[in-house]
């Protein structure tokens, strides 16, 4: 879905930022592609959400620059970035059509084409029944649908989501995942900062990976898990599968019933899959063969420790 | 500005909407005109106390007991003490108390004699009540030692003489008592609103925290404006309600108290209460063609003798422009330094108990205010150096000049007061509002002094 040769809608270029106790960025660099779906992803407390209020000028950085559109960011952008923080909520005693107007009016909607709009997005996400009711009337899954809107209601060319999905029943995110993809589809691009890696593999076009203040990794999705593969290979098949090969390595191995096995198996540098094959073939009945690409979550965890050798890990388990 | 607008407006129109800001906008004024026609009906103390006197001395000493301003001495009915007694309870208007001279009073053996009252009497009365009795004794005891009457009365007009001097003063003293009462309600109402529309802005401000919209906001407008937008929001919502309430009291002690209280005008010229007077004179101000017709004033214009001072009257040398002016001016100016203090707490905080800690230092001036300059400006002198200095400071003057303003302050007072204020304002909004852009974001930490101190120096 990507256009790697636009330009990109966003660029951090060495943002730097600091608490009177911690250092929050230390000079990170980034370029979110136009029309993309961008994951920042990183352990709790590595700088994810002080980068994101830097982007929506809830903050100041301490130095380094963000541009949108190749333009410095300022004020004037406020209107196209929609924002749905990590901790969000709602005016409980407003009612929801008169909150979302309040909000899209401080966004810059005008009043008549922001009434408009949340008719239609109401009836999208089947709450116009709800449109006169109280919020704290509402159940949280249907807050959760009218901050969504909230979000988008202006129509921002970036769209900024913190933890979307968190708190989302199953139903309401399948959802949200499907609007996030109607969103790219027509034009928006949408910044999605979480440590939850399934949905990143599922959605993201590009991830950047901050750690301990610090971006350690990024790219499009596919190149990085190229790039961490390990050309390990997943085997299935029957027979009596005996490996003393000086060019394959068996990481694993598993005995199933009726002379089955599952084995994994790596290959050693200048050493190509069909040379294994070809070695298998020899040996067993082979019924599945296929590379063994890391997940993102891996590739996650992997680069964390990497990068924070020294600590005990409070990882995310997902 | 276009956004600051539309917080000012949300802000307002939620509260102003609730159903509670309604039911309080029309109870207030009602629950005042209710009070002060109960206390008129009850107390009979704004007006002369009639007290029966009961003789059975022979010495026809109600006869000699002169009337003050405060007590008017009737003959009880004849007979016995138990029948004066019965009458007594069913006279109408109802006397104060009952005084009983027994049959053995006599001008040398002048013990026995009783008063008699439904309740206590209050100290002051039984004291006005024994004076009249030794005055009208002394007289009796001159008679009996051979002066004539002429020669009494000569004494008398001396004695008359000096009566004139202390009703000037009472006639003073009433016009003081307007004027008091008038600067304790004025500075009650702003230590009141103060306090608690500043801790409503608080309360405003820890709910937008604990719901979390917080963030949602401040990615769309600086926490700047969305401070001062809740900050003049409930402003507005304050102001709405002194209109109200003003409206409302002018309408029910000009026209509804009067109908309700025809049967005694003068009772209903003294129970304007002194918290109407603040009202009232606004309406006078606004309506002085209305009020100078409505039943109440010709009642009460002119004071009669006997006749408490009526607040109408009394109003007539106050500097009623710079009251009404300088009461919306130094209100508006306290609540804007006070409020921002409070909305910085309620950034500061997680929750609401965890404010009390820091609610502490504020309140403190505003009551401390208030407490003291009842001492040094009510009970002592409004031009005193210490008044003038209460008055000076930003975080007392809205108090302590509010109290000054019925008694007189001279202009150039007034403008250095306001200007101060709105230093004091400026400065303080600035530091609250440092603090607050760090407090809305901050969740699940303790907060103390240290800490707020050091918000106020983060960057951007």
């Amino acid at each position: 879905m990507q256009n790697p040769a636009s330009r990109p809608i966003l660029e951090a270029r060495d943002v730097r930022k600091h608490y009177a106790a911690h250092t929050a960025l230390d000079g990170v660099s980034l370029a979110v592609p136009e029309q993309s779906i961008f994951g920042l992803l990183g352990p709790n407390g590595a700088g994810k959400t002080s980068l994101i209020r830097i982007i929506t000028q809830i903050t100041g950085a301490d130095s380094g620059e963000i541009l949108f559109r190749g333009e410095k960011l300022n004020a004037s952008h406020i209107g196209q970035i929609g924002y749905l923080p990590e901790e969000r909520g709602l005016y409980k005693k407003m009612k929801v059509g008169e909150q979302l107007l309040y909000l899209a009016q401080l966004r810059g909607l005008p009043r008549a084409e922001a009434t408009q709009r949340i008719k239609h997005w109401l009836d999208r996400l089947e709450l116009k029944p709800w449109a006169q009711k109280n919020v704290e009337d509402l159940s949280k899954g249907m807050q959760q649908k009218v901050q969504f809107i909230a979000t988008v209601l202006h129509q921002p060319k970036l769209i900024i989501l913190d933890e979307p999905f968190s708190g989302f029943d199953p139903i309401n995110a399948n959802l949200i995942k499907d609007e996030i993809l109607q969103l790219r589809q027509d034009g928006a691009t949408i910044i999605f900062s979480t440590h939850r890696m399934e949905s990143v593999e599922e959605l993201c076009d590009n991830i950047a990976l901050i750690n301990r203040a610090r971006k350690v990794l990024d790219g499009p999705v596919s190149q990085i898990k190229n790039q961490f593969k390990t050309s390990t290979y997943e085997v299935e098949g029957q027979g009596k599968l005996l490996v003393m090969h000086p060019d394959f390595e068996v990481i694993e191995q598993k005995a199933r019933e009726n002379d089955h096995f599952y084995a994994r198996i790596q290959l050693h540098a200048g050493t190509t899959p069909n040379d294994l094959l070809r070695f298998l073939i020899g040996q067993v009945q082979v019924d599945a063969f296929r590379e063994q690409i890391p997940s993102i979550n891996e590739i996650f965890i992997r680069r964390v420790r990497e990068t924070m050798p020294e600590t005990l890990l409070e990882l995310p388990v997902s | 500005m276009d956004k600051i607008w539309l917080i000012i407006q949300r802000e307002y129109l939620t509260r102003v909407r609730k159903k509670s800001f309604l039911v309080i906008s029309l109870l207030a004024p009602l629950l005042l005109a209710g009070a002060s026609i109960a206390i008129a009906k009850l107390n009979t103390g704004s007006g002369p106390d009639i007290v029966a006197v009961h003789d059975e001395s022979g010495l026809r000493l109600a006869e000699h007991l002169a009337d003050t301003e405060d007590i008017t001495f009737v003959p009880a009915a004849p007979g016995s003490l138990a029948a004066a007694q019965q009458a007594f309870l069913k006279a109408k208007p109802k006397p104060a108390a009952l005084l009983d001279f027994p049959a053995s009073f006599t001008l040398d053996s002048t013990g026995g004699v009783q008063v008699l009252a439904n309740g206590s009497l209050p100290l002051k009365r039984r004291e006005i009540i024994r004076k009249a009795v030794n005055k009208a004794l002394g007289e009796l005891k001159m008679a009996r030692s051979g002066l004539t009457q002429a020669v009494i009365d000569k004494m008398q007009a001396r004695v008359d003489l000096a009566a004139i001097d202390l009703t000037q003063q009472g006639g003073r003293r009433n016009d003081v008592g307007t004027t008091t009462g008038i600067a304790y309600v004025l500075s009650i109402l702003v230590y009141l609103f103060i306090f608690v529309y500043g801790v409503q802005v608080m309360r405003g401000v820890s709910e937008e925290k604990s719901s979390r919209i917080m963030e949602v906001m401040i990615s769309s407008v600086k926490p700047f404006q969305l401070m001062m937008g809740k900050i003049l929001g409930i402003a507005g919502v304050v102001l709405t309600q002194f209109a109200l309430w003003l409206v409302l009291s002018w309408g029910i002690t000009t026209v509804v108290m009067p109908l309700l209280l025809k049967a005694d005008k003068p009772v209903a010229a003294a129970t304007v209460t002194t918290t109407q007077t603040v009202d009232n004179q606004q309406a006078t101000v606004d309506k002085p063609a209305v009020s100078a017709a409505a039943p109440v004033t010709d009642a009460v214009v002119a004071p009669r003798p006997g006749q408490p001072f009526s607040v109408w009257s009394a109003l007539d040398g106050l500097p009623i422009g710079s009251i009404i002016g300088g009461f919306l001016f130094f209100f508006l100016g306290g609540y804007l330094l006070y409020s921002a203090m409070f909305a910085a707490i309620g950034s500061a905080v997680d929750d609401q108990t965890d404010a009390q800690q820091f609610m502490f230092p504020v309140t403190i001036p505003l009551i401390l205010s208030y407490v003291v300059s009842i001492n040094v400006i009510i009970n002592g002198d409004p031009n005193g150096p210490l008044a003038f200095w209460l008055s000076m400071i930003p975080l007392t003057s809205p108090i302590a000049m509010v109290m000054r303003l019925p008694f007189g302050v001279p202009t150039w007072q007034l403008v250095l007061s306001g200007t101060l204020l709105i230093a004091g304002f400026v400065g303080t909004t600035w530091v609250a509002a440092r603090i607050y852009r760090v407090g809305i974001l901050m969740y699940g930490k303790k907060v103390t002094y240290k800490e707020l101190s050091k918000w106020m120096f983060y960057k951007g």
